[in-house]
């Protein structure tokens, strides 16, 4: 086809690909997301940026379920990951039906980072503006699992994770409050993570856990709000100790 | 020689097939299960090419999935039966399908429904449903014993009816049948009757070495 041959990722004298960077940007500029796995669930996180009053907020659903046992949330344009979902969800069930065995969390990973590259080396095409979040657990060893994906369309493995607006802020708690959890824990320090940069309250964030036996599992609010509650409890009860210390007797 | 047979009774669906897998003289296996379960509510009972068979209806398997996923809700039974029909139509006339199917499904705001599909994308609903050599005799006990709203033992009775039917009358009568059943409560396998095993590989100690 004539007019479509024409490549617009291209090199700068400095070695970027500018049109990557600046879907990086779009990245930035979307909303809030993290995930963190623990030894037998994995979580994702992802703000929601407050309905408008009209809109029925039960068709806007952030974490899709690809498959059974793997789940993801993007951060960026959400046109362009419905794009890369659908695809997903395809290679997800034609997976299945060549070899009869679901796929393991780094395939569907390195498919879509794939799909990603390869949209910065085509002609007459842009980059996917979103970077991925990807958690499931593997169908044979039934470990957990967390990668992440960006508009590059490089991707690797995470204990724990965040894009999208502020991610920096929630990388770094992340960094200093992970520790190997399981079960409820896990949920508590993805949530604390996201509240680092959204603004409090079960309407602001919707959280989805994912355990081997009983797939991808979506919190409703009330269960959110509730551990919320948990979080700034124990949040009053350390500030209080640190400026009350105990005397020692 | 495949026998492929099922009916609505009350609340639920049975379908039942034959277990046998032929080659021209020989008999690969005779517990090769032919009723797949396309989702938690669905059974697509299968006769025909064993290829095509495997190859179809696994195909039509993903794409329900496919749908589900997409959508977030299950296709019903008769949009997943219309499906499959205009797979079969649309491969008809370059590479056809040698597949009869009897779809049967349970859905929550229809209840329970059967879909006969035949190789040349014939589609119908029906309250009772058979293919193979074994439909020759089946019908008839249906026709005679079937009344709308049976229980499951009742029903079962009558497939019991017709599988001793099928042994006793046709030539080379499969010797093996599984019987599976949809209702509210979902998809799931009822009961095999087997009148052959297959032989147990003899044990070293008996072969007195």
């Amino acid at each position: 086809m004539a007019r479509y041959d024409r490549a617009i990722t291209v090199f700068s004298p400095d070695g970027h690909l500018f049109q990557v960077e600046y879907a990086l940007e779009a990245v930035r500029k979307g909303n809030a997301a993290v995930g963190v796995r623990g030894t037998d669930i994995v979580v994702l996180g992802v703000e929601k940026k407050s309905a408008a009053k009209l809109q029925d907020s039960r068709s806007v659903k952030k974490i899709v379920s690809l498959d059974d046992h793997v789940a993801l949330v993007c951060a960026g344009l959400k046109a362009d990951a419905r794009v890369l979902v659908n695809k997903a969800r395809i290679e997800c069930q034609s997976y299945r039906l060549t070899v009869e065995d679901p796929v393991t969390v780094e395939y569907i990973t390195r498919y879509i980072a794939g799909l990603q590259q390869k949209y910065t080396q085509s002609g007459g095409v842009r980059p996917f503006g979103l970077s991925t979040l990807i958690v499931g657990f593997d169908p044979h060893l039934g470990v957990p699992a967390l990668y992440q994906t960006d508009p590059s369309g490089a991707f690797s493995a995470w204990k724990a994770n965040a894009t999208g607006r502020n991610s920096n802020s929630m990388r770094e708690f992340l960094e200093k409050n992970y520790k190997e959890t399981s079960g409820q824990e896990t949920v508590k320090l993805a949530i604390r993570a996201l509240l680092e940069v959204v603004e409090s309250g079960g309407k602001n964030i919707e959280v989805a856990v994912m355990t081997k036996d009983q797939g991808l599992r979506q919190l409703e609010e009330a269960e959110i709000d509730a551990i919320v509650a948990e979080i700034e409890a124990e949040k009053a009860a350390a500030e209080a100790a640190k400026k009350a210390p105990p005397k020692d007797s | 020689m495949e026998c492929v047979f099922g009916l609505v009774g009350d609340g639920f669906v049975i379908v039942a097939s034959d277990t046998s897998a032929v080659n021209s003289i020989l008999v690969h296996k005779t517990n090769e299960d032919k009723i797949m379960k396309l989702d938690s509510h669905k059974f697509v009972a299968a006769s025909g090419e064993s290829g095509d068979r495997v190859q179809f209806t696994e195909y039509i398997q993903k794409n329900v999935a496919l749908y589900q996923f997409r959508n977030g809700i299950p296709l019903t039974t008769a949009a997943a039966a219309n499906f499959t029909r205009g797979e079969l139509a649309t491969a008809l006339r370059k590479n056809p399908y040698m597949v009869n199917i009897l779809l049967a499904g349970h859905d929550k705001e229809t209840g329970p429904s059967l879909y006969y599909i035949d190789y040349i994308a014939t589609l119908h609903k029906v309250d009772k449903g058979a293919f193979g050599y074994g439909s020759f005799f089946c019908l008839s006990l249906m026709d005679r014993h079937y009344h709308s709203g049976m229980s499951v033992e009742e029903a079962i009775e009558l497939v019991d009816k017709c599988i001793t039917e099928i042994q006793s009358r046709l030539v080379v009568a499969p010797p093996n049948f599984v019987i599976k059943i949809v209702d509210r409560d979902g998809a799931r396998e009822y009961a095999w009757r087997e009148s052959v095993k297959d032989t147990p590989i003899a044990q070293p100690e008996a072969l007195g070495v």
